[in-house]
């Protein structure tokens, strides 16, 4: 399956099925288009009769020539395997990540968040340490074969159970070595209660830090605001660029979220690049279809062109010497996931769980809450083995609009949890986010492309 | 007419060292909401 696209006066065409792409001239697209489904002869003569092509038929069979080496190679005009690979189980993805609820509670409310605006009613809205080691034992018990384990702190605000963090952190690693285990850690956080002693702990034990940050002050105040109204920008940005300027190149991200509030999110990205972020990721709101801020198709357009322009500021600042990072626009084609990774997704339901302050499973962080999607808990284990078949067996091959799209091997079939809320299943898609997933992997292979050496 | 290619490795050489499952789940990372497989790097020790 061929996939063709034009960005920055550069033409593109991604052999979707080997994930092989190819820059060239315009006539260089219309060649590899036409060679396609037409003999060479018929190639040539077409390219000569076309008003755009300057080339002489010499230089057409020349590149004619390239293009059936690469064919042979399987690099170009290549079949589709999905169809003759086996459909993972549950035997094939043993857990080996957690994300860790360990504060149903909130200091913030901020309107679109999708973990209750800061509004949670649990009785018991902090994990005690006691279920987090439990989550830990449960953790190294399921992952038989796996070697790295990743546990993410979320919540809820983290840093409101800073001190249960520790703790897990410290349990994890003091089994490391007997169970031949290694841990890896992400925290996320709205940044209010970040003082130098949280920051130098962060930065010295979690392998990945998570800063959210909206951008523009106006932008980020709208939502992220404390409980008596006010925006919380002024007390959260200071302390991200201490942290950013001590992490250095440890890995860190600024993520941002963009709401029908802030079509314009380009000019959020350059904010936050003007305050010193260069680790960035800006992500589509998620919320209700009814609310006021949830993304519409009609804002797709307007969408494409902030994306559009990241891109261009991508190329541009990697050519200056003063390159940022995009999470979505970093894939890696050389070093990238497997065909058997791209084929099972995010592994929610089955490698990849949420735990709740009071120890209950959920298939990942979006359905906590949802009681139809409760798996079990960490003292017990699984309970609900039927939901858990289901998450595992759910792969690219059970999305039956996924089949002829191009972009298939970038995004696995989707998020689960975004694929149920607009469809009802888990095996539908969220089309809107599609459209949004497939501009960005177009300017992520255009930037890849044009900033290579 | 020119043509540039970007990346050597096809998808189907990557099932020769695949499938260890020792790479990141795709929402540990950054995202959190809206997850794709593209930016999870290949973790194989022996690839």
């Amino acid at each position: 399956m061929l996939h063709q696209f034009e960005l920055f006066d550069s033409y593109f065409s991604l052999d979707a099925n080997s994930g092989n792409l190819y820059m060239t001239d315009k006539s260089g697209a219309q060649a590899i288009k036409l060679y396609e489904n037409n003999s060479k002869e018929e190639c040539i003569r077409l390219l000569l009769d076309s008003n755009d092509c300057q080339t002489s038929k010499d230089d057409i069979e020349q590149f004619l020539h390239q293009l059936q080496e690469l064919k042979d190679e399987g690099k170009l005009y290549s079949p589709d395997i999905l169809p003759y690979i086996k459909k993972p189980n549950k035997k094939d993805k043993p857990l080996k990540a957690l994300c860790l609820n360990v504060a149903h509670s909130c200091n913030l409310c901020c309107n679109y968040c999708f973990a209750a605006a800061g509004s949670f009613t649990d009785e018991q809205p902090l994990m005690p340490l006691s279920v987090g080691k439990a989550a830990i034992d449960f953790l190294i018990e399921s992952s038989k074969g796996r070697y790295n384990l990743d546990v993410d702190f979320f919540g809820g605000e983290p840093l409101l159970n800073i001190d249960v963090v520790k703790a897990i952190v410290e349990y994890a690693r003091s089994l490391e070595k007997t169970h031949k285990k290694h841990f890896r850690f992400t925290f996320t956080t709205n940044g209010v209660l970040l003082n130098d002693d949280i920051i130098e702990y962060l930065n010295n034990n979690m392998d990945n830090v998570v800063l959210s940050l909206d951008g523009r002050k106006e932008v980020h105040d709208y939502f992220r605001k404390t409980p008596n109204g006010k925006g919380s920008y002024d007390i959260v940005v200071p302390k991200f660029q201490k942290f950013a300027k001590i992490r250095g190149d440890k890995e860190y991200y600024i993520r941002a979220t963009f709401t029908r509030h802030n079509l314009d999110f380009f000019s959020d990205i350059l904010h936050m690049l003007s305050l010193g972020f260069n680790e960035l990721s800006m992500e589509p709101v998620v919320t209700s279809p009814d609310s006021p801020e949830a993304i519409r198709e009609t804002d797709l357009p307007q969408i494409f062109k902030q994306y559009e322009l990241l891109a261009k500021e991508m190329i541009e600042r990697h050519k200056n010497g003063k390159p940022f990072g995009f999470y979505h626009y970093n894939i890696s084609l050389d070093n990238g996931p497997c065909l058997y990774k791209l084929l099972s997704g995010c592994g929610t339901g089955c490698e990849y769980m949420a735990v709740t302050p009071r120890g209950e499973l959920y298939p990942c962080h979006r359905f906590v809450g949802d009681e139809r999607f409760l798996l079990g808990n960490v003292f017990e284990g699984i309970t609900n083995t039927v939901m858990v078949k289901e998450f595992a067996e759910n792969c690219l091959l059970s999305h039956k609009e996924c089949k002829q799209c191009w972009a298939k091997y970038f995004c696995a079939g989707g998020c689960a949890a975004n694929n149920f809320e607009a469809s009802g299943c888990i095996s539908g898609i969220y089309t809107i986010g599609c459209e949004m997933f497939k501009k960005r992997i177009e300017c992520a292979l255009a930037v890849k492309a044009l900033c290579a050496d | 007419m020119f043509i540039k290619t970007i990346n050597k490795r096809t998808l189907k050489d990557s099932l020769k060292h695949g499938g260890c499952g020792e790479c990141q789940t795709s929402c540990q990372s950054a995202c959190k909401t809206s997850c794709g497989v593209a930016n999870q790097p290949c973790e194989n020790p022996n690839r």
